[in-house]
């Protein structure tokens, strides 16, 4: 029996859940001991331009070691842009002339002692004079007031533009609906905020302890933010508190802690507080969405056009071109004859927007959902139906879409109609119907979302998608694991330990797995997008596999005999000569004359392609406008579940993302650029209360694109359930003639919905 | 984020505490369960150069029926209160609403005297307060008084209590039987209201419809008047000054102090 | 100042400022790092223990205000190497994924059972109000909360039959 498709516990947990895990601000080591503590100034303002910083007064405040400015950074260079963007946004690691959002670090003191910092932090005076903020993507797009001076334009980049587009395109269209709608910008606040430890050696090596994604990624970026050759930086991955997409690579504190390390010789450390991170950690989403879908009136929809404008912040970084994925899964799961998307990025005085959770995808499925329901509205027709008149049918060889994105394989009408079935669909409706005729005050809505997402793409021509693993067998019986992937709560040590189990026989729990340390796996491509099983865990596999055929050219010798006739017994972890049981040597016992290790790289053909469908259920109480979550039940395939209690955590924090975005989450700013959400009493992050508990069937359309059959898990659940929720709480109002509510449907927003539709009947 | 520096007093009784409090002026704080005080100290929107600790003091913790009065010790926490089957006989009100304070964790910490004294006119025990007609006793350099409710909400996070002066106790009226509804309408659990409504015996309190607790005295005329529910809730954002923030504008408060105010003559909570 | 208490059952004395949080005393001065500090507004509750049996968020209390007490971390439940029942409900149920949420939830989760052995799950939500996790949605720590509700001990760590400290707590 494979222990691969079954439960199989942690092995992590035991550590975390009785001394805890190690974080970055937990871990104790003699390279660190001395370390001084680095803390950032950050302006309180949104858009100004610095007179002067006077850090006199902090500087003889108690423990102060020093302080540093723009001034003192002269030996780093400007952050630049990436190539599609406009090279003129470059920035200095820290403000010099300009600050252009609140939270744009201005200095930095340094302590002895980790309290002393907030008091110091207090004195540093900074002289801002006020320029206007730019928060409204209309006013930021008009380029009145430019963030960028030398760019001339506050608009980053664009991906297409409306002269391409076909002013045609519903011209057969009986029905045309258009509607401009918010995807709203949240922030990723994983438990663990940033931080990050550093200290040179006398070599001029720095080894830097910082919560990330990819520590392979995390190196060559703070190399090139500290102008240093990469050789001389190695990053080691602490345990990290979850991460959501906001912690791939580095950011210029990070880059700025070890600078102070390298300046002052001695070790230094930080650690971002709440506040910091709900106003610079990158935020995420923030796409203002113009959606156009048309069709006929028996539900085939003809057309459909999007038209983005993504707020990219105030600095330039993954989140301005996000778009690019969105235009790429713009169609969804649908045949839709024509089909176009454009998008620009423009720069506001805001936090910079990064990547979180589905990273430009969820922004496309939200669209199209949306869209979907809309043209559903129009035409009087239930919102299923719409779906599976216009969902691709099912394929088993890959279909490419007219936006490129090649889907390897899927049947989504499939999904669809099993989500309907597990929901009770029909019988949902009924009751909707039920309370609509006895006009009860709370009512019942019912949204769906159908999906397709891209996963596991590589770092595109140069970069195909794969992963490297390294499997070791030790003569006592253990095995090794050194993997290029980066987990931080998926659980990759008992996930990566089962595959090679399976191969080599060896029992789960007498396998370790490493990844994280650049100067042991120099090489990976780290977790995010969703690749990690489908690369990472194929790789393992395949290197556990390429270690059994050296493993039987030893045993051969060993046994005297054709290594044709031998059969690996995985039950025994040993070789045998078939048919002869007792001529058998183990698989450890290979490994004591000479290590027995390989390394290997899995290439996959291409992206993969998971989908499902979500069906939310909500309660809506049309008096005060609180929407209550009561059910989700979803349907996520992402192909074979190597361990489903996994895949069903990583499907349940992916809905519970998903669903706050459509009715609880929000970062807000006031018309000056200052946040009014930068704490965990303002921002409404999701607690317990506010979901149900979830409802999952099981799907498993494999793909042909690895041995395993996998897709990638991570991301989807927030890809489908956001849509659905939102659909929900809007469906329970559709008989009031209520439309469109923009996320997240708060209660206030709700309410005022139900009284504007009020007051148009 | 952490509190600047400060000293650190333990009082030895009540009275030890009004002393201190006099010796040490203005910059003192007293502290009990630090649940009101600490939060705003370690984002530093309160700097006191010393705290006065009273949180341990038994002579100010435990609830016990005096009369036809229910008298709880300023320094009892919130879960003492919501869990006291005394409490939850005799002014239900006020239990329910200490159940619903913060978290649980919270709950084991925060006081009631410090809740009041903390006057956050969003919060739930200075409406619970208002509503039952309730009074504190304050202790202070010229001896002891007796301070009704109505009295003791001055103004935003502002009380009549004068320096050097601390809450020693809170009464209510001893109310068994009486039908009461609480209504906290949140976005998000353990928030703050974004608004609040509190009836019993005719008498109507609203949280966070202005700087401080409110009585909704329009409705509790047209109710005295002999108006349903209904009607008499339609009034209850009369006299008001709602503010505006993230969770609600000026409009949406006047209409969930309706809403709500309806729902607590109905006796829901 | 000098401050006195127990943790996890050890007598301590040391000297600290007034100001120094709980949650930094356990995790500098004890080197007890389980708890975590995750926000500033006592609204995570990453960094709750049990202060006398009952849980509290370590971050809003003063070391001082601990004087003469017992704390208990997340480190001081399990006994002998056994996994304390509701670690192991944790994780027989997956109810923790990057960890850092979890002995704060945990801690949690103890006080809860402490004061209501037989939840129902609305109750285990609305018991958990305090503390947020941000990679589990919840599911599978509520499955754990209710699985370890009704096993024996559940409970233990605490005080005594769910009766709650009343003095200073």
């Amino acid at each position: 029996m494979s222990i691969l498709g079954t439960r199989v516990l942690r092995t992590e947990d035991p550590r975390f859940l009785t001394s805890g895990g190690v974080y970055t601000e937990d871990v104790v080591d003699e390279r660190l001991a001395g370390a001084c503590h680095v803390f950032f100034v950050r302006s309180p303002v949104a858009h100004a331009r610095i007179g002067g910083i006077d850090v006199s007064a902090a500087l003889s405040a108690p423990g102060v070691v020093a302080a540093f400015t723009a001034a003192d950074l002269g030996d780093l260079a400007p952050i630049t842009p990436g190539p599609m963007f406009n090279k003129q946004m470059a920035r200095p690691i820290l403000a010099a002339d300009k600050v252009r959002f609140v939270g744009d670090p201005v200095a930095i003191v340094v302590t002895e002692q980790p309290y002393q910092g907030e008091d110091a932090v207090e004195l540093v005076d900074v002289d801002y004079d006020p320029l206007p903020a730019v928060v409204d993507l209309a006013a930021a797009a008009s380029d009145e007031v430019l963030l960028y001076e030398e760019a001339g334009t506050n608009v980053t980049g664009t991906f297409g533009d409306s002269s391409q587009l076909d002013e045609h395109l519903f011209d057969d269209c009986e029905v045309v609906t258009t509607r401009t709608i918010l995807n709203q910008r949240v922030a990723p606040a994983p438990m663990e905020t940033r931080g990050a430890a550093a200290a040179w050696d006398s070599s001029g090596r720095l080894t830097a302890w910082i919560p990330n994604q990819g520590a392979q990624g995390t190196k060559s970026s703070l190399a090139r933010l500290l102008g240093v050759p990469a050789e001389q930086v190695r990053v080691i991955t602490p345990d990290v508190g979850g991460a959501f997409g906001a912690k791939f690579g580095a950011d210029p504190e990070h880059a700025l802690v070890a600078w102070v390390a390298r300046r002052l010789g001695r070790p230094a450390r930080w650690t971002e507080t709440r506040y910091e991170n709900l106003i610079a950690m990158t935020h995420g989403r923030a796409q203002q969405q113009t959606v156009t879908i048309g069709g006929r009136r028996d539900g085939t929809v003809l057309a459909y056009r999007l038209e983005i404008v993504q707020d990219a912040g105030a600095h330039v970084r993954i989140g301005a071109m996000l778009p690019f994925l969105t235009i790429l899964m713009a169609p969804g799961p649908y045949q839709i004859p024509r089909a176009e998307a454009i998008a620009k990025s423009v720069v506001t005085t805001t936090t910079p927007m990064g990547a979180y959770r589905g990273a430009g995808r969820p922004e496309a499925t939200a669209a199209i959902e949306r869209a979907m329901d809309l043209f559903a509205a129009e035409i009087g027709m239930d919102p299923a139906q719409v779906r599976r008149r216009n969902l691709l049918p099912k394929f088993t060889e890959p279909h490419r879409t007219k936006f490129g994105a090649l889907y390897d394989t899927g049947d989504y009408a499939a999904a669809l109609d099993k989500v309907l079935a597990v929901a009770g669909y029909d019988e949902l409706r009924r009751e909707q119907a039920e309370r609509r005729a006895r006009g009860d005050t709370v009512a019942l809505g019912i949204g769906l979302a159908s999906y397709v997402e891209i996963t596991g793409m590589g770092d595109g021509e140069e970069s195909p998608p794969q992963e490297n693993a390294t499997v070791e067998v030790h003569p006592d019986g253990t095995a090794t694991i050194l993997t290029g992937t980066s987990p931080h709560g998926q659980g990759h040590a008992t996930a990566w330990a089962m595959l090679a189990s399976d191969e080599l026989g060896i029992p789960v729990d007498k396998i370790t797995l490493k990844w994280g340390d650049t100067d042991l796996i120099p090489e990976g491509g780290g977790t995010g997008g969703s690749r990690s099983l489908q690369h990472g865990g194929a790789a393992v596999q395949q290197a556990s596999q390429e270690l059994i055929e050296i493993a039987r050219e030893r045993a051969a010798s060993e046994l005297e005999a054709n290594a044709a006739d031998l059969r690996f017994d995985v039950g025994r972890s040993a070789f045998e000569v078939a048919g002869d049981p007792d001529a058998s040597v183990p698989l450890a016992h290979l490994a004591e004359a000479e290590r027995l290790v390989v390394r290997t790289v899995f290439t996959a053909p291409g992206a993969t392609f998971p989908f499902g469908s979500h069906v939310a259920v909500v309660e809506v109480d049309t008096e005060t406008g609180k929407v209550v979550l009561r059910r989700m039940v979803t349907v996520d395939d992402a192909g074979f579940v190597l361990n489903p209690l996994l895949a069903e955590g990583q499907r349940h924090g992916g809905i519970a993302q998903g669903a706050a975005q459509a009715f609880v989450e929000e970062v807000v700013y006031d018309g000056d650029g200052n946040p009014l959400t930068a704490s965990f009493a303002d921002y409404p992050f999701l607690s317990a209360t506010e979901v149900p508990s979830f409802e999952l069937a099981d799907m498993q359309t494999l793909t042909t694109y690895n041995p395993l059959g996998v897709k990638g898990i991570g991301e989807a659940g927030s890809i489908g359930a956001t849509p659905a929720v939102q659909n929900a709480v809007i469906d329970a109002l559709a008989h009031f003639g209520v439309r469109h509510i923009d996320m997240p449907a708060s209660p206030q927003r709700v309410w005022q919905a139900l009284r504007a539709a009020k007051e148009n009947a | 984020m952490i509190p600047a520096p400060f000293d650190y007093v333990a009082a030895e009784s009540a009275p030890h505490a009004v002393d201190l409090l006099g010796s040490l002026g203005d910059d003192a704080k007293l502290l009990a369960g630090g649940h009101s005080l600490l939060p705003m100290m370690k984002l530093r929107l309160a700097a006191p150069s010393v705290l006065i600790d009273i949180g341990r003091l038994t002579e100010l913790i435990g609830i016990r029926a005096e009369g036809d009065e229910l008298v709880m010790g300023a320094a009892t926490p919130h879960d003492t209160l919501a869990t006291s089957g005394l409490a939850r006989s005799d002014a239900p009100l006020l239990a329910h609403s200490a159940g619903l304070v913060g978290d649980p964790q919270i709950r084991h910490r925060g006081t009631i005297g410090g809740s009041l004294a903390h006057a956050d006119p969003a919060a739930d025990l200075p409406m619970a307060l208002i509503a039952l007609g309730g009074s504190v006793d304050v202790l202070g350099p010229g001896g002891t008084r007796n301070v009704a409710a109505e009295d003791f909400f001055t103004g935003f996070f502002e009380t009549s209590l004068e320096p050097g002066e601390l809450i020693t106790a809170v009464r209510v009226p001893r109310r068994p039987g009486a039908a009461w509804g609480y209504q906290k309408f949140v976005r998000r659990a353990n928030d703050w209201a974004i608004v609040g409504a509190a009836a019993i015996d005719g008498r109507i309190a609203l949280a966070n419809m202005g700087p401080t607790p409110l009585r909704a005295r329009a409705a509790e005329q047209a109710l005295a008047d002999g108006a349903s529910a209904a009607e008499a809730a339609e009034l209850a954002a009369e006299g008001t000054e709602p503010g505006e923030d993230v969770h609600a504008d000026r409009d949406y408060r006047r209409h969930l102090a309706r809403v709500l105010t309806r729902r607590a003559l109905e006796h829901r909570a | 100042m000098q401050v006195e208490l127990f943790v996890n059952g050890q007598q301590r004395s040391d000297d600290v400022e007034p100001r120094l949080l709980l949650v930094h005393y356990l995790r500098e001065v004890c080197g007890l790092r389980a708890a975590n500090v995750g926000c500033d507004t006592t609204s995570c509750g990453a960094c709750t223990v049990l202060l006398n049996g009952t849980s509290v968020k370590s971050c809003t209390v003063l070391t001082v205000q601990a004087a003469g007490q017992q704390v208990t971390t997340a480190e001081g439940l399990a006994a002998d190497g056994e996994l304390h029942p509701v670690q192991a409900a944790f994780r027989q149920e997956h109810g923790l994924q990057c960890g850092f949420c979890t002995p704060g939830m945990v801690m949690a989760a103890v006080g809860l059972l402490s004061e209501n052995p037989h939840p129902t799950e609305a109750e285990v939500r609305e018991g958990l109000e305090g503390n947020f996790c941000r990679c589990t949605g919840y599911h599978n720590i509520v499955r754990a909360v209710l699985a370890a509700a009704g096993t024996a001990g559940a409970a233990a760590g605490g005080t005594a039959d769910g009766e709650r400290a009343e003095v200073g707590a």
